[in-house]
């Protein structure tokens, strides 16, 4: 990547690298493949969390039965990318480098507080996953950075997540907003909470006061209320061809209700 | 016509072309090559209005590997002269101006150079060495802009015809036209309910999967050989001839597979630019398009701009109907407005109609035919108004129907009285199904719509060749988009009383058949079919004529049953029954091959209706709808090859779907097209739609021999309505602009109810 002197790019599933070089919307000078370097392909267990390679296909993230259990929300976005011929190639490391705000593993990943290990010239370094993104397809990373692993953390008892979209059609399409929810409960009351929204915004959002309005409530409809209205005022939406700045806005908030609907369920049989 | 027992047709033999589909071998337009061919690349206009004031292409062919450029000034001015094109009417001064742009670029893609290099990275990189120098000017993109009266304007010679008295200042409206039927005035001043809406809908494409293609071979001696994917090659050959000063019989076409075509592969793209490429390269050009290039310069169908007044007694009569339908032609005039409103009312058998239509242009890619060609646009708002009538009238929509449903005797507004139709069967079969009478889940709703379309017979040539060992080749000239060939060697084989399988369907190029209109106006089951029949009949006439001359009796002294001539009676003889493989074997004593030909221009192609039923839920928040249940009734006069037909039936439905929720052209302020390509124009995937239900209603059309009637496009008029009627009885708000896209849904809903949408 060093000798490539800013024109190289990394070749994960090549799922967008290799569509964009074919519309000309990229020429990179050199292309690194990453798929033979085992840290970046494989899921191990760690901390009681999950380190996840960044290069790992969907696929092989929809089919780990033990972090289907613990992130649902996380797995189910995941799988959301692309088509199921997709999947066998395309990573969420290569989603988040992306850099797309309509991405769907972004929006679940920023609500489970996923750390990315990056690692550079300069050595490793850890990253807050909601700090990875600078703008429509650009990333915080240096020159010469990638994404090694996404480490997600433990999960207490009588938590869950989940992640909802809404495309106008049923699979085959990108998401108009995306929106992340994680939540834990001590008894009733939620205890801690994180949402992630995505295309609804020059990046994916951590909407912190939509969390507030969760934490502390037993989830009454007006905490939801309150969350779904955090969720409507962080959007700074644009028109266009897949949806409006009010549609895109209501939409924020109908997900929020419905997601944490979802990450309770999960949390209470968990 | 008597009621036939048939051997063959109405059952569901394999496919011919199946086999070569399934395993790869069949040849799609992109898949044939020369040695030594060459890659052609088209150069776009990147603005929406455009005047060309100079083309350089100079450092492009001084480019290594570039072996020919070619503008609009190696394609020859043109007449100004309307020629038929598949379901359209075309005019070849505008035909070769769209294949290249002359004076001015008209829309986003419009072609401005070609050229043919070595490779594709030496073609495109040629593209950018091409120096056109633009004047840009205003642009308008929607129908009701380009109809103002300060709209830009995009032909200076364009005066409206069909006003009087005829304008003297230059117009985006190329055409008016009217249909009257009794006095509107006089119905609905008897009227008791009186109800007027305004609809739009938005420009569609035909999706077809496989992109335009061709591969051109020019020779020195001046003959062309040129492969394409398209729905008529003999119109390719037309074309091409005229646009290129060749001879038909030095341009032989051969037909590809076809990936699709829905009638916007009836015109030429890339073809007249492949050829005159070839011609200066002196090597074959390949050229195919990539799918951005498809929707951005090939033919849509037209976005439209609305009006329809219904009246009524409130006992269901339908009194008086009016309407005005302004199309979108694109860039150049030529929308299909005029079988829109003739197929607006021609469901109803009404005493009063009236119909004004606009042809008007604007800078978008020239539309093009797309099954039934307006019919679909014009049932969105006739469809959706009755529904509403309905509503008002507290009726039942299909009763509604059938007590204003046209019926054999029924005069049209455009002229034509129907002979046997069956819109009112197809009425009660969709009463009487299952669907209509199952109970609806909570939330849901349903919808109803009716449809029509003309369908069209026109020229056809046909032959039938027995080779020596009995067996049977049927030969015909038009592409197979719906399964054609299966009908036509079914058809075959039940005249000669032979199987299936003893008949092999072949589509000759232009130079091995005569003359046939394109695969359109679901034509080719009826009009091929009765070729076919004719051709047939030759045969089985000479057969008789060879046993005849071996038995030493009269021709008319011996009959053709079950595949074998026999002596017609005891009179005539005792003679062993003589089979097909028997007289082909014997053929050469007999007076040599037995071959059969025919060549017909077809009348009689029967009308034909079809009635749609949905149920549809909608999320209320998100305004997404969800299609529960979709049935799709018609009348198919004689379905040959059931499964086919029910194909046809069902693949109509859910382009109609998609029509319906989602599908739309998206310009920017610049008017580019901002959605070029399947991610954002949204066509239905296989998720969004349950199993099209299918009811087959055979009447049979009493000008065929089997009763065929075309069923190719009947089935995408009713869709929109019926899905736009069950939203607005599931939501209690009617949408009149298509496409009814979550957003814009959700807009409606959120218009209609303030306090849920302040929530």
């Amino acid at each position: 990547m060093a000798a490539a002197n800013g024109a190289g790019r990394i070749l994960a599933g090549g799922t967008d690298l290799l569509v964009q070089m074919r519309a000309g919307v990229v020429a990179p000078g050199a292309i690194v493949d990453v798929k033979r370097i085992a840290e970046m392909t494989t899921i191990v267990e760690e901390l009681g969390g999950f380190r996840i390679g960044a290069a790992v296909s969907a696929a092989v993230i929809g089919e780990h039965e033990r972090l289907a259990q613990a992130w649902p929300g996380v797995v189910e976005a995941v799988n959301l990318i692309g088509s199921k011929q997709v999947q066998g190639r395309a990573s969420a490391g290569g989603n988040l480098c992306n850099a797309s705000p309509a991405a769907d593993s972004g929006p679940a990943l920023v609500a489970a507080g996923a750390m990315l290990t990056i690692q550079g010239p300069k050595g490793r370094r850890d990253l807050p996953v909601e700090k990875l993104h600078a703008g429509p397809g650009r990333t915080t990373l240096e020159p010469g950075e990638l994404i090694v692993s996404i480490v997600l953390p433990p999960r207490p008892a009588r938590s869950g997540d989940a992640y909802l979209r809404l495309i106008p059609r049923t699979e085959m399409d990108i998401a108009v907003v995306g929106c992340g929810v994680s939540l834990a409960f001590e008894g009733d009351v939620c205890t801690s909470a994180r949402v992630g929204l995505g295309a609804v915004a020059p990046t994916v959002l951590l909407v912190g006061d939509a969390a507030s309005a969760l934490i502390g409530s037993r989830l009454e409809p007006d905490a939801i209320a309150r969350a779904a209205a955090a969720c409507r005022a962080a959007c700074r939406p644009i028109d266009d061809k897949r949806g409006t700045i009010a549609y895109r806005t209501k939409i924020a908030g109908v997900l929020l209700a419905r997601a944490t609907a979802i990450a309770a369920q999960r949390a209470r049989s968990h | 016509m008597s009621a036939r027992q048939f051997k063959v047709v109405g059952t569901r033999p394999n496919r011919p072309d199946g086999a070569d589909k399934v395993t790869g071998r069949a040849r799609f337009g992109a898949d044939w090559n020369m040695p030594g061919q060459l890659t052609g690349r088209v150069l776009r206009s990147p603005h929406a209005h455009a005047v060309i004031e100079s083309i350089d292409v100079s450092r492009a062919a001084a480019l290594p590997g570039v072996k020919a450029v070619v503008t609009a000034a190696d394609f020859g001015e043109q007449e100004n002269r309307i020629v038929p094109a598949g379901e359209m009417q075309v005019n070849l001064r505008d035909v070769t101006r769209n294949v290249m742009a002359r004076e001015k670029a008209l829309y986003h893609g419009h072609a401005v150079a070609a050229v043919a290099a070595t490779s594709d990275a030496i073609a495109r990189d040629a593209l950018k060495l091409i120096d056109v120098r633009y004047r840009v000017l205003p642009h308008v993109i929607d129908v009701d802009d380009a109809m103002k009266p300060d709209a830009p304007i995009l032909h200076d010679h364009i005066r409206t015809e069909g006003v009087e008295p005829r304008p003297t200042v230059a117009s985006n409206v190329a055409k008016r036209i009217d249909f009257a039927k009794g006095d509107v005035g006089k119905g609905f001043a008897a009227a008791e309910v009186t109800i007027e809406r305004r609809f739009r809908t938005a420009p569609v494409h035909q999706g077809y999967i496989e992109p335009h293609a061709c591969l051109a071979s020019a020779a020195e001696d001046g003959q062309v050989q040129l492969w394409t994917t398209t729905q008529g090659h003999f119109q390719v050959r037309g074309f091409c001839s005229r646009l290129l000063g060749i001879e038909t019989s030095q341009i032989r076409v051969m037909a590809a597979e076809i990936g699709g075509g829905f009638g916007g592969k009836t015109v030429v793209y890339l073809e007249p630019l492949a050829i005159r490429l070839s011609q200066k390269a002196g090597k074959p050009v390949k050229m195919v398009m990539t799918r951005e290039e498809v929707f951005r310069a090939s033919g849509p169908t037209s976005g439209s701009v609305m009006r329809v007044k219904l009246g009524a007694t409130r006992d269901g009569r339908i009194v008086a109907a009016d309407a005005t339908f302004a199309f979108q032609a694109g860039a150049f005039p030529g929308s299909p407005v005029g079988p829109a409103s003739m197929c607006s009312f021609a469901c109803y058998d009404l005493d009063n109609i009236k119909v004004e239509g606009f042809d008007v242009v604007s800078n978008r890619p020239k539309v093009a035919a797309y099954r039934a060609p307006g019919a679909p646009i014009s049932a969105w708002a006739v469809e959706s108004t009755i529904d509403e009538l309905a509503q008002e009238l507290g009726i039942d929509p299909i009763d509604l129907r059938l007590r204003n449903a046209a019926r054999e005797g029924t005069k049209t507004h455009y002229g034509p009285v129907f002979n046997r139709i069956g819109l009112v069967e197809c009425l009660e079969a969709a009463k009487a199904s299952a669907h209509y009478r199952s109970p609806l889940k909570p939330g849901a709703a349903r919808g109803v719509a009716a449809g029509f379309w003309f369908n069209v017979g026109a020229d056809s040539s046909a032959a039938a060749h027995v080779g020596e060992d009995g067996t049977v080749t049927v030969i015909s000239g038009n592409p197979d988009i719906g399964g054609s060939r299966a009908a036509l060697a079914m058809m075959a084989a039940e005249e000669l009383g032979i199987p299936y399988d003893k008949v092999r369907p072949i589509i000759a190029d232009t130079a091995s058949i005569g003359f046939n209109f394109v695969t359109g106006g679901s034509r080719v089951t009826f009009a091929n079919g009765l070729a076919i029949i004719n051709s047939v009949r030759e045969v089985i006439g000479e057969c008789k004529r060879r046993a005849a001359k071996l038995w030493e009796v009269e021709p008319d002294a011996v009959v053709w049953e079950n595949g074998e001539v026999k002596p017609a009676s005891t009179n005539v003889g005792t003679f062993e029954p003589l089979s097909l493989a028997k007289l082909a074997a014997s053929a050469g004593k007999t007076g040599g091959p037995i071959n059969g030909h025919s060549q017909i221009n077809a009348q009689g192609a029967g009308p034909g209706f079809g009635v749609h039923v949905v149920d549809v839920e909608v999320d209320k928040e998100t305004g997404i709808v969800t299609i529960l249940r979709y049935t799709s009734v018609q009348d198919v006069g004689t379905a040959i090859h059931p499964s086919y037909v029910e194909g046809q039936m069902q693949g109509g439905a859910a382009q109609g779907i998609g029509w319906a929720l989602n599908e739309e052209y998206i310009y920017d302020r610049n008017g580019k097209l901002d959605n070029a390509g399947f991610l954002d124009y949204r066509m239905p995937v296989a998720s969004d739609l349950p199993m099209i239900e299918t009811i087959m209603v055979e009447v049979p059309n009493p000008t065929h021999p089997y009763g065929v009637r075309g069923v190719g496009e009947v089935p995408i008029v009713p869709p929109m309505a019926a899905i736009g009627s069950a939203i607005a009885r599931a939501t209690g708000v009617r949408m009149r602009d298509l496409p009814m896209s979550p957003p814009r849904l959700s807009a409606a809903l959120d218009a209609a109810s303030p306090r849920l949408a302040a929530e």
